[in-house]
């Protein structure tokens, strides 16, 4: 795509046109050293929104809380934008993106803007595309941006980078108190919610959580002790103690100098992740090229790789300055 | 550095409009689709036009697929390409599938429907007919 029709999109979406905005995203999930000076000129916008990381194991309600936590903010007054991350299949790299489902009430609201990508099999499960669109939304002013994670389970604490509140949601049946001590996704969250609260094994799940969030073994440490909230997304319980909980967060955040770190963080995790896309890239087309010889390849790609780096280190110089604010 | 090829999948949006309530059709070719390669948004049952327009939008679809099965596709298509116009996108081609009469067809491609997928369609030909939509989409 050329130049001028991205600053176009880019210029149209600033005006609030969503197709444009629609296609900038299309524009930033293909990524590539051509075009890192869109995320270059989006970094200089963005910095304000709220990012709120939402994750959990699959199936304990993410995308329907979601549509409750959406209703909730748009009542005061917030425009909210969510990116919603879902599976790529490993067979047919394909996907079915369905999260959406669970929130088309909110379709037409002209403060909601939802996009689904897909993990294109990126690790820890948050892909450079989704981060690039979280960027967006911020520099197009959104002031929550909710990014749902695909819920891989108990690997997948990438989100910590991104998000400046973590919200992880728990379940009741999802595990007994060894559960809850283990590390991985559990530890990370600044809210807890057990979700399906209507259901009889609630309160001892949520007795489990609240014990291990008040002796402090979970949580991002620092000034704040996490906050455990019961839900349940589907009879719309405890939605107003969630949204509580993250303007709580969201103050403290703002009053110990912390959100500041956690934008510095996520810029830092994105411009490692294009420095990765670009590396990969690179190698990948020299395996294909080299793989029936293998040790001219393994030679090949030694200088490849010497190359791919010295690119990748010059791409990072170029947009490190995004790194100091 | 060489351009990276592009790794965009084709992205199909599969929806449902109004009251009638028999997905199952419309999951099959979801999950066919995603077999097949594809990134299917699925936004599932009892749809307006305005929330499937908006969701394609957003979702920058290259293809929307409908799937119809109450008799009111002629209606559907109209109201839809419609506000796909309103919008400025009616670049984004426009698919329906479902118990539509044979004689129907006409017409709905009269309105801007670009293929009709009737029962017992060969999965096969809906992947390659969507295929060729979305390479001759202007991206």
């Amino acid at each position: 795509m050329k130049r001028e029709d991205i600053v176009n999109f880019i210029e149209r979406a600033e005006r609030g046109d969503k197709r444009a905005l629609g296609r900038l995203l299309s524009v930033l999930e293909d990524l590539s050293l051509e075009t890192a000076w869109i995320v270059e000129y989006l970094a200089s916008k963005s910095g304000r929104a709220h990012i709120i990381g939402i994750t959990g194991i699959p199936g304990s309600g993410k995308s329907t809380l979601i549509s409750r936590i959406i209703k909730a903010l748009r009542g005061k007054g917030y425009s909210v934008a969510v990116v919603s991350i879902d599976p790529t299949s490993p067979y047919s790299s394909g996907s079915i993106l369905g999260d959406r489902l669970r929130m088309q009430e909110h379709a037409t609201d002209p403060g909601v803007f939802i996009r689904s990508v897909t993990t294109k099999g990126l690790f820890g499960g948050l892909s450079l595309a989704a981060l690039a669109i979280i960027e967006a939304f911020d520099a197009m002013g959104y002031d929550k941006v909710i990014v749902e994670t695909v819920g891989v389970g108990q690997g997948e604490t990438d989100i910590m980078h991104v998000a400046d509140t973590i919200v992880v949601i728990t379940m009741p049946g999802a595990g007994d108190d060894i559960q809850a001590l283990k590390a991985g996704v559990l530890e990370i969250g600044d809210i807890y919610v057990v979700n399906k609260s209507d259901k009889p094994e609630a309160s001892k799940t949520y007795e489990y959580m609240l014990f291990v969030a008040e002796k402090g073994e979970v949580g991002r440490g620092g000034g704040w002790n996490p906050i455990v909230v019961k839900t349940s997304a589907t009879l719309g319980l405890g939605i107003r103690e969630l949204t509580e909980a993250l303007d709580k967060h969201l103050s403290y955040l703002i009053e110990s100098g912390e959100k500041e770190k956690r934008l510095v963080s996520r810029r830092a995790h994105m411009i490692k992740l294009i420095a990765l896309k670009i590396l990969l890239e690179s190698l990948n087309s020299v395996v294909e090229i080299e793989s029936s010889n293998i040790m001219e390849a393994v030679k090949s790609m030694k200088g490849f790789y010497e190359e791919a780096l010295r690119i990748a280190m010059l791409s990072g110089k170029r947009i490190s300055d995004l790194i100091s604010i | 550095m060489k351009n990276p090829p592009t790794t965009r999948k084709i992205k199909v949006l599969v929806a449902k409009i109004g009251l009638d309530g028999h997905d199952r059709g419309a999951k099959v070719i979801a999950r066919a689709l995603r077999d097949a390669g594809f990134e299917v948004v699925y936004t599932g049952l009892r749809q307006t036009v305005d929330q499937v327009v908006s969701a394609a939008i957003q979702e920058d679809v290259d293809i929307i697929g409908i799937n119809q099965h109450e008799g009111s596709h002629i209606y559907v298509a109209k109201k839809l390409i419609e506000r796909l116009r309103e919008v400025g996108a009616e670049d984004i081609p426009v698919v329906m599938g479902g118990s539509i009469p044979i004689l129907d067809i006409e017409s709905l491609k009269s309105i801007g429907v670009k293929e009709v997928f009737l029962p017992g369609t060969p999965i096969s030909e809906i992947i390659a007919k969507l295929k060729d939509l979305a390479s001759m989409k202007v991206k």
